[in-house]
C-alpha cells in the first residue's frame, strides 16, 4: 500500500514535470527573468504532486466504482425512466455549480452589457449570467440523457455528433458576434475534473451491463455530447435575449 | 505557513461545495431509487476523501506555483517591449513577431494537458476496458499534441484576427472525414478526449494567454478575441486521437500483411 503510493507520487511528479520545465525555461532563458518566490513555488510543487497522486488513488477507489455499480444497478432494475432522470440530474446538478462556468457566465454578462444587449445594471447582468448558467446546465443534462439513450439503443456516435456540428454551424450564422467566442468556449469548460470520471464510468458501465453493447464503441461519447450541446444552447440564448 | 493553511482550508471548503451536488444526487438515487446500501462503503468513503483532499492540494499548489508565474509570463511574452515590432509603424503588426507566443502556447498546451487529471482518468479507463489495446500514455500524448497544435493555431488566429468560426467549421469537416476512415473502436474515445482536455490546469493559463494577447495587439478586443482558445484546444485533440488510431491501425495491418510473407 505504502509502496504503491510512493509509486503514484513518482508518476504524478513525472506527469507534472513538463509544466515545470516549460515555465522554468521560458522564465530563465527567453524572458531572462529571475524565478521569484522560490519557497512558495517549492511548496506549491509539492502540493500539486501530492494532490494529483491522492486524486488518482481516490478515483479508482470511489468515482469509478460508484459510476459503474450505479450503471449496473439501473440496468438490472430495468427502469428506463429513472435512469434518464438520473442522467439528466447528474449533468444538470454538476454543471450548475461548476466554478469555471460561473466565471464564464459573468464574463459573458459583462460583454453583453457593453454591447448594449442588456442594461448595464448589476441586477440585469446577474440575471443574464444566471440565465446563461442554467441554459448550459440544462444543455449538459440534456446531453447526458441523450447519450444514455444512445448507449441503450446502440446508435453509432457520429449519427448524433454530425447533426450536432451542423447545428453549431447553422447557429453560428445567426447568433450575434459577441456570443460566438463564449459559446464555443463554454463547450470546453462545462465538464469538471470530478464529473468526467463519474460520467465516463457510468457510460462504460452501462455499455458493459447491456448485452449486445461494446464498452469501447458504445461506452464513450457522453462527454462529447456534454461539450457539444452547450455551444448550441448558448448561441440560442444569445439570439433570444 | 499560516497563510497557506488558511488558503488550503478555503479551497477545501469550495471543493466540498462543488462536490456536494454530485454526492447528493448519487446518495439520493442510491438510497431512494435503487434502494440498496452502498457495498464497500468504507472504501468508497476513503476514496472520496482522497479525491476531495487531492483536488484541494492540487488547486492550492497550482495557485502557489504555476498560475501567478504563468499569467505574468503570458503578459510579458505578449507585451510590446518584448515583441519589439520589426517595423516602426505601431499599427501594422506582423504575425512573425509573435513567434515566441506560438511556441509558448504550444509548449504550455502540451505540458498542461499531460497533467490534466480528467484526461488521466479517461485514459486509465480506456486502457482498462480495451484490455491494454489502448495505452493510457500514448492516448494522453496524442491528446497533448492535439492541444499543443490547437493553442498555437489559436494564438495565431488572435494575432491575425481571422474569424474564429472559419477555423472551427474547417476543423469539423476534417473531423467528420476522419471519422469515416478511423477504426470504429476509437471514435467515442476520440470525441470524448476533446471535452476533457481543458479543465483545471489548462483553462486558467490558456485564458491568461488569450486575454494578454488580445489586449496588447492593436485592433483586438480582449473581450471578443480573447475567447476561442479553449475551443481550439477541444477540437484538435479529436483529430489527433483519430489520426493516432488510424496510424496504429495502419501499423498493425502492415505487420499482419508482412508476417505471412515471412512464412513463405
Amino acid at each position: 500500500m505504502k509502496n504503491k503510493f510512493v509509486q503514484q507520487l513518482l508518476g504524478s511528479f513525472s506527469d507534472l514535470l513538463p509544466i515545470f520545465v516549460v515555465i522554468f525555461v521560458f522564465q530563465v532563458f527567453i524572458l531572462r527573468q529571475p524565478v521569484p518566490n522560490l519557497t512558495d513555488i517549492t511548496i506549491g510543487i509539492i502540493f500539486v504532486v501530492l494532490g494529483l497522486a491522492l486524486f488518482i488513488q481516490g478515483l479508482e477507489k470511489s468515482l469509478f466504482p460508484i459510476g459503474e455499480t450505479m450503471a449496473y444497478a439501473f440496468a438490472k432494475k430495468n427502469s428506463l425512466l429513472w435512469l434518464l432522470i438520473f442522467a439528466f440530474s447528474l449533468g444538470f446538478g454538476t454543471t450548475a455549480a461548476e466554478p469555471a462556468l460561473i466565471a464564464v457566465a459573468d464574463e459573458a454578462a459583462r460583454i453583453a452589457a457593453e454591447g448594449g444587449m442588456i442594461g448595464n445594471t448589476l441586477s440585469e447582468k446577474n440575471n443574464y449570467a444566471l440565465g446563461l448558467r442554467f441554459t448550459v446546465a440544462f444543455s449538459v443534462g440534456f446531453a447526458i440523457l441523450l447519450g444514455v439513450i444512445r448507449i441503450i439503443r446502440g446508435w453509432p456516435l457520429h449519427y448524433l455528433i454530425i447533426p450536432g456540428y451542423i447545428g453549431v454551424v447553422i447557429m453560428t450564422a445567426f447568433a450575434p458576434d459577441t456570443i460566438i467566442g463564449i459559446a464555443y468556449d463554454s463547450g470546453g469548460v462545462t465538464t469538471s475534473t470530478i464529473t468526467v470520471p463519474l460520467v465516463t464510468a457510468l457510460g462504460v458501465g452501462l455499455a458493459s451491463a447491456i448485452s449486445g453493447r461494446n464498452p469501447m464503441t458504445d461506452g464513450f461519447g457522453l462527454i462529447a455530447f456534454a461539450s457539444l450541446t452547450p455551444m448550441i444552447f448558448v448561441m440560442a440564448y444569445g439570439m433570444i435575449l | 505557513m499560516i497563510n497557506i493553511l488558511h488558503e488550503f482550508l478555503s479551497v477545501l471548503l469550495s471543493t466540498l461545495r462543488d462536490v456536494f451536488p454530485i454526492i447528493f444526487i448519487i446518495v439520493f438515487f442510491q438510497l431512494f431509487i435503487i434502494r440498496r446500501a452502498f457495498s464497500n462503503f468504507k472504501s468508497l468513503m476513503i476514496g472520496m476523501i482522497y479525491v476531495i483532499l487531492g483536488m484541494s492540494f492540487f488547486l492550492v499548489g497550482l495557485d502557489k506555483a504555476l498560475f501567478p508565474l504563468g499569467a505574468v509570463m503570458a503578459e510579458q511574452l505578449t507585451s510590446p517591449e518584448f515583441i519589439q515590432p520589426s517595423t516602426d509603424q505601431s499599427i501594422s503588426i506582423h504575425w512573425q513577431d509573435y513567434m515566441w507566443v506560438y511556441i509558448f502556447g504550444a509548449c504550455i498546451g502540451f505540458a498542461t494537458t499531460l497533467a490534466e487529471p480528467a484526461l488521466i482518468a479517461v485514459a486509465i479507463k480506456a486502457e482498462q476496458i480495451s484490455a491494454g489495446g489502448i495505452k493510457a500514455w500514448y492516448l494522453r500524448l496524442a491528446v497533448s499534441i492535439g492541444v499543443s497544435f490547437g493553442i498555437a493555431l489559436g494564438t495565431y488566429r488572435i494575432v491575425t484576427g481571422i474569424d474564429l468560426y472559419l477555423f472551427i467549421i474547417t476543423g469539423y469537416i476534417v473531423v467528420i472525414i476522419q471519422t469515416f476512415y478511423a477504426p470504429k473502436l476509437i471514435v467515442g474515445l476520440a470525441y470524448d478526449s476533446g471535452g476533457v482536455t481543458t479543465s483545471t490546469v489548462t483553462v486558467p493559463l490558456v485564458t491568461a494567454l488569450g486575454i494578454g494577447l488580445a489586449s496588447n495587439i492593436p485592433g483586438r478586443d480582449p473581450l471578443l478575441d480573447g475567447f476561442g482558445l479553449i475551443a481550439f484546444a477541444s477540437l484538435f485533440p479529436i483529430m489527433a486521437v483519430l489520426a493516432y488510431a488510424q496510424f496504429a491501425d495502419w501499423l498493425t495491418r502492415r505487420s499482419t500483411i508482412n508476417t505471412p510473407d515471412k512464412g513463405n
